[in-house]
């Protein structure tokens, strides 16, 4: 093994490490000790990370094998490691954004009982997220991909008490299940038909198999990648929240607000978009596919924008930004503009996770109320975290000059350049999706941050949960800047919210930084090679957005959510009454989760019931054990009558059978 | 140092001599002494087992092992051992859940303890018989007697409803099994007066006469499995059993059921496996479907586990009929991981009746709070159930599900729905049981696992965890067997 490769090795095996010493021995090694050697797991992870980005740029890709972990027939089952420019970004991205989450949970549990459980629950969850972005096989992927999602349902029911928190990690659960469930078919198609799991002797023989027809369906004749492709994409759409599979993303806010971060907005929730990506060989092959992803991320961007409209909870505000954004970096994956989508994935990674602790510095200073109609004034008080907010906002709705601006802008560009099935809407929904963003996301700003302080002074706890989280105490009901632990990664995510689209724009998105890592079919997807034409700087980008539409559907957004929330209130206050219908469809998300619970929970209840009473009860036991058993019972009565004990009964029968026996005998002579 | 020991005679009759022991220490009186009897027994007879590993041939694919002695010469019937590396895996796995039903049952037991543990000893040995057996009166002799320990522990140390589950268990398995012996005895005059299974592997036989024989075969092992639709009796008996008795059922007993398709349908019968492999198929994706939501609507912990050991079984006989090395490695490591998981989760179950005595998920709610090292091992035991990755519990339907794909996508697809289903009813039932406040007030009295419990908990955490990150050992020495009698399979024994 050379110096390298224990590098490698060293990168997931840190946060494990302290994961296993805080999750086993955290009890005995005290709170201070849990999170110093989770944090200095994390932080050797992330300077690793470093390091091996910068010996991939110098042009060391490595692709290969750690163990065999099993091996059947002809198929060796491998774990194993893929460093290339997509696998690094991913890494420092996942380490960074993790090594934040980390110091922030030192101020935001502090009070926690069970404080040590969750450094090791994100560490644990570190591990498993570089697992995933590292391997270099479909079986390693599934196994990360599982992983981060069971951390994801042990975080969610951190505080486990709480009913909704145990309803919403359940749920979580399975909704991922279902997308799984296409996910391991689509893996067993590829192992199947290419007879490997691994990536690259995959995509190698990708190409040859364009053409390739199954019959899944007697009489039907379908693409074998296609299938293979929107199957994957099923997984795709469980972990990465997209329609119909999203629905369990809003839940989830129920788990700790650092979480929230990491897992449901920076990192985790973006492995479908990195899978895919990742998948581009693949994806490349099947003009079907890239249709059905664009269209399932062009819904998703719309119309889960729409329900940030009206949420009323910080958190979960934020929530239905990130399915926005996710539906984003899905459109742009369909348009083939992979790169954009995983700049975008970065780029959302900063700035999101940004937002959400800031949202989490919030609550702290508002005692643990999410509400945001509680709230008012806050950059009073807590002058840091608005700022950085204000960052963070800026930078989602693409202001020219951040982050968040160069990414969605390219994305728009792209999707504007192709010509699938479907890119026409999907065009209308992403650049309508910009007026919706700059809507949603100022009216939390300005909730927020500005306008009267509508905040109960006394009371501080009428939306205090149960016992956990409660570190408001004796904190009288003033918000209260948060302590440092907390504003330093607040800062430390605002700087790269604000420049890394500037200086990395060239290199990701028309460079070759992703040579040899995404492929692109350029004659048939012409839309990014077309795009680096017109590129001429990130600085006459941002200064040429000054004319386009984009820029002034944000403008108008932030501006009448400025008039409605600041100037107005009584005009959306008119809006809710006068069109209360759709406020109703969009208070109840469309109406999915009613529907999920009562034809998917219920349902399969109610099967389950029946098949129980009836198939197993009634039918087998009842009737054929038990039955058999009656009958057995009733024979051995009937027969027993014969042996009645009476010896005039017994002669009669023997009279009987000699005259039957006579009349035998006689007739055959 | 071993060479030269009859290895597969000791973890034979290591167990039944320590059982018979343990018998004669008597009354109750003697329960100290009995327990720690029946422990050092039961870690002897595992010691015994570990040479069977670790000096296994991987390469060979006859039987190793063997011991050969005259039993009744008048009938040609031989005691006669040996394993591969099909039954090898079973004879340790089999041993090592003793050890741990012996810990299980340690202070649990009070009424009886002599006898209960020499129940399961003498059980432990019968059933390394019924594996290492390779003369079929002997194998029959075995996988009868194995029944009889088995009765006694429901009938007599079981719930209320002890009697009928007991009878109901016994008579199922007795009738399936009577078929088996007539298809014995017709395989004795056909091949000329031989009780060796190999050599019934190798005699031609008609169509007809492989179908008959598949099925009375069928009949003795889909009842063990059990397969649906042969499978009520297994809820009744995990219900009234001590947890000893659903530990061995699950870990164990299912799998005999699971091993005696490969080692006589499939090699006796090789034509007539084809052609009813459909069947099979069918009813084994039944299996996997429908109980998994028989599961979800039970309210009883240990029936919803036995339901959902009849789903996992199903991959098994699935995975065995796609007649690829894939599939049927994937059935045998699944057979080994639900020996772990099931036992787990029937011991966690027997930890909450052990202070609750209740197996209601309604009487519970709010464990976490009371006993947070059981919630964490409950929860990794549940995961496993649930197929997660890095635990045992994916491996062995994932390869299942992989072979399933070549053979038809929609087998794939009924299969792969336990991706969900499994983890509804695990998960819903944990939720259920461990999170959410206390609303019983005896749950607030229950006191955390004790050193005794822990060290089970973890010895089956480690072996579930070791086995999902790092399978290969297991698989490696299945290979060749497993390969041998796939290329015994695809040949035609028509004459």
């Amino acid at each position: 093994m050379t110096e390298m490769q224990k590098l490698y090795l060293l990168v997931p095996l840190a946060p494990l490490f302290g994961s296993v010493i805080a999750g086993l021995f955290g009890w005995a090694i005290g709170r201070t000790m849990s999170h110093l050697v989770t944090i200095a797991g994390v932080a050797v992870s992330c300077w690793v990370s470093w390091i091996i980005f910068q010996d991939v740029q110098a042009g060391h890709v490595f692709n290969g094998t750690v163990y065999t972990w099993m091996t059947s027939g002809d198929i060796r089952f491998e774990i194993g490691f893929l460093i290339d420019p997509l696998t690094t970004m991913m890494m420092m991205v996942v380490t960074f954004v993790s090594l934040m989450v980390h110091i922030y949970t030192i101020g935001y549990m502090q009070d926690d009982p069970g404080y040590q459980r969750f450094f090791s629950y994100i560490s644990l969850f570190t591990f498993s997220m570089l697992m995933l972005v590292m391997a270099n096989n479909f079986l390693q992927l599934f196994f990360g991909w599982e992983a981060v999602g069971l951390v994801s349902y042990l975080l969610i029911g951190f505080w486990y008490t709480k009913p909704t928190a145990i309803y919403a990690n359940l749920k979580a659960f399975l909704v991922n299940r279902v997308g799984d469930f296409g996910f391991l078919l689509g893996i067993g198609l590829v192992l199947a038909y290419f007879g490997t799991l691994d990536y690259a002797s995959v995509f190698a023989q990708a190409p040859a198999m364009a053409s390739h027809t199954i019959s899944i369906i007697p009489g039907q004749e379908w693409s074998l990648l296609t299938l293979i492709c929107i199957l994957l994409f099923i997984g795709a759409m469980g972990k990465s929240a997209q329609f119909p599979l999203h629905v369990w993303l809003p839940d989830s806010m129920e788990g700790p607000t650092p979480i929230s971060a990491l897992i449901h907005a920076a990192t985790m929730v973006t492995a479908g978009i990195f899978m895919v990506a990742r998948m581009s060989p693949l994806f490349e092959l099947s003009q079907t596919a890239l249709s059905v992803v664009m269209v399932i991320g062009a819904i998703t961007a719309l119309f889960m924008g729409f329900l940030g409209i009206i949420q009323n909870d910080i958190k979960r505000v934020i929530a239905y930004s990130t399915l926005s954004q996710l539906g984003y970096m899905t459109v742009a994956l369909g348009a083939s503009a992979y790169s954009a989508a995983v700049f975008h994935l970065m780029t959302h990674a900063f700035f999101k996770a940004l937002l959400f602790l800031a949202a989490g510095s919030v609550i702290m200073g508002m005692h643990h109320d999410q509400d945001i109609r509680n709230m008012g004034g806050l950059r009073k008080y807590m002058p840091i975290t608005w700022i950085t907010f204000l960052i963070g906002s800026l930078a989602l709705i693409g202001t020219p000059f951040l982050s968040g601006f160069y990414s969605k802008d390219s994305i728009i560009e792209a999707v504007g350049l192709s010509h699938l099935t479907g890119s026409g809407f999907a065009y209308f929904a992403v650049v309508a999706g910009v007026f919706v963003t700059a809507f949603y996301s100022f009216r939390l700003y300005f909730l927020v941050f500005h306008g009267k302080e509508r905040f109960p002074v006394h009371d501080s706890h009428a939306h205090g949960h149960d016992g956990h989280d409660d570190h408001g105490h004796g904190h009288g009901g003033t918000p209260h800047e948060s302590p440092w632990v907390v504003t330093v990664p607040l800062i430390l995510l605002a700087i790269p919210s604000l420049v890394i689209g500037y200086f990395t724009i060239q290199p990701m998105l028309f460079g070759d930084y992703f040579k040899g890592a995404i492929f692109i079919n350029n004659d048939l997807h012409p839309a990014m090679e077309e795009l680096a034409h017109e590129f001429h700087g990130a600085g006459a980008m941002a200064l040429h957005a000054l004319t386009t539409l984009p820029f002034w559907l944000a403008f108008a957004g932030v501006a009448l959510s400025w008039f409605f929330y600041m100037k107005r209130p009584d005009i959306p206050a008119a809006i809710k009454q006068r069109f209360s219908l759709i406020y109703a469809i969009l208070e109840n998300k469309y109406g999915f989760d009613t529907f999920n619970d009562w034809f998917f929970a219920g349902g399969a209840r109610k099967l389950g019931n029946i098949l129980w009473r009836y198939g197993d009860v009634k039918l087998i036991d009842g009737f054929f054990v038990n039955g058999a058993a009656r009958v057995v019972g009733w024979l051995s009565r009937v027969i027993r009558n014969f042996q009645s004990g009476y010896i005039y009964h017994y002669a009669f029968a023997m009279i009987i059978g000699v005259f039957a026996l006579l009349t035998w005998f006689v007739r055959a002579a | 140092m071993l060479a030269g020991y009859p290895l597969l005679s000791l973890s034979i009759w290591v167990p039944i001599i320590a059982g018979v022991l343990v018998l004669a220490t008597g009354s109750d009186r003697n329960a100290p002494l009995a327990r720690w009897i029946a422990l050092l027994g039961a870690i002897l007879g595992f010691a015994v087992t570990l040479p069977l590993y670790t000096r296994f041939d991987p390469l060979s694919a006859s039987m190793q092992f063997t011991e050969l002695a005259r039993w009744i010469p008048a009938f040609n019937i031989h005691y006669h051992l040996g394993v591969d590396g099909i039954a090898m895996p079973f004879v340790l796995l089999n041993s090592f859940t003793t050890v741990l039903v012996v810990i299980a049952g340690w202070q649990v037991i009070q009424n009886k303890t002599a006898q209960y543990m020499a129940s399961f000893l003498i059980m432990s040995g019968l059933i390394n018989g019924v594996f290492a057996a390779m003369d079929a009166v002997l194998f029959y002799v075995f996988f009868e007697a194995m029944l009889i320990p088995m009765f006694l522990v429901i009938g007599i140390w079981g719930g209320p409803n002890r009697v009928y589950a007991a009878v109901k268990f016994f008579l199922y398995t007795l009738m399936g099994s009577l078929l088996m012996l007539v298809a014995f005895i017709y395989l004795y005059f056909q091949s000329g007066g031989s009780f060796e299974i190999l050599d019934y592997q190798r005699l031609p036989i008609g169509m007809t006469a492989q179908i008959l024989i598949f099925i009375a075969f069928f009949l003795s092992f889909a009842v063990k499995v059990p397969m649906w639709p042969v499978h009520t009796w297994l809820p009744d008996a995990h219900v009234e059993a001590p947890t000893g008795g659903s530990v061995v059922l699950a870990a164990i007993t299912l799998k005999i059921g699971a091993y005696g398709f490969l080692r006589f349908n499939l090699p006796i019968a090789p034509d007539a496996s084809h052609y009813l492999s459909g069947f099979i198929i069918t009813i084994s994706l039944i299996a996997v479907v429908y109980i998994s939501f028989v599961a979800l609507a039970q309210s009883d912990m240990k029936k919803l586990i036995a339901y959902s050991s009849i789903a996992h079984m199903g991959f098994v006989t699935l995975g065995f009929f796609m007649f690829n090395t894939l599939g049927m490695e994937g059935g045998l490591v699944q057979m080994i991981s639900h020996g772990f998981i099931s036992a787990a989760m029937f011991l966690c179950v027997g930890v909450m009746y052990d202070r609750l005595h209740s197996r209601q998920i309604g009487d519970y709610g709010g464990l976490a709070k009371k006993m947070p090292i059981f919630a964490a091992f409950f929860m990794l035991f549940a995961m496993s159930n649930a197929g997660l990755p890095g635990t045992s519990g994916f491996i062995g339907e994932f390869m299942v599900i992989l072979s399933a794909i070549k053979v038809n996508f929609w087998y794939a697809f009924l299969a792969a729905t336990t991706l969900i289903t499994g983890a509804a009813y695990t998960l819903w039932m944990y939720k259920r049981v461990v999170f959410g406040n206390i609303t019983n007030p005896h749950v607030e009295d229950m006191q955390d696992i004790g050193p005794r419990e822990f060290s089970f908990m973890a010895v089956l955490a480690l072996a579930v965890l070791a086995m999902g990150v790092y399978p290969k050992p297991i698989t490696d020495v299945m290979h060749t067997s497993v390969n041998n009698l796939l290329a015994h399979v695809a040949q035609s024994k028509l004459p």
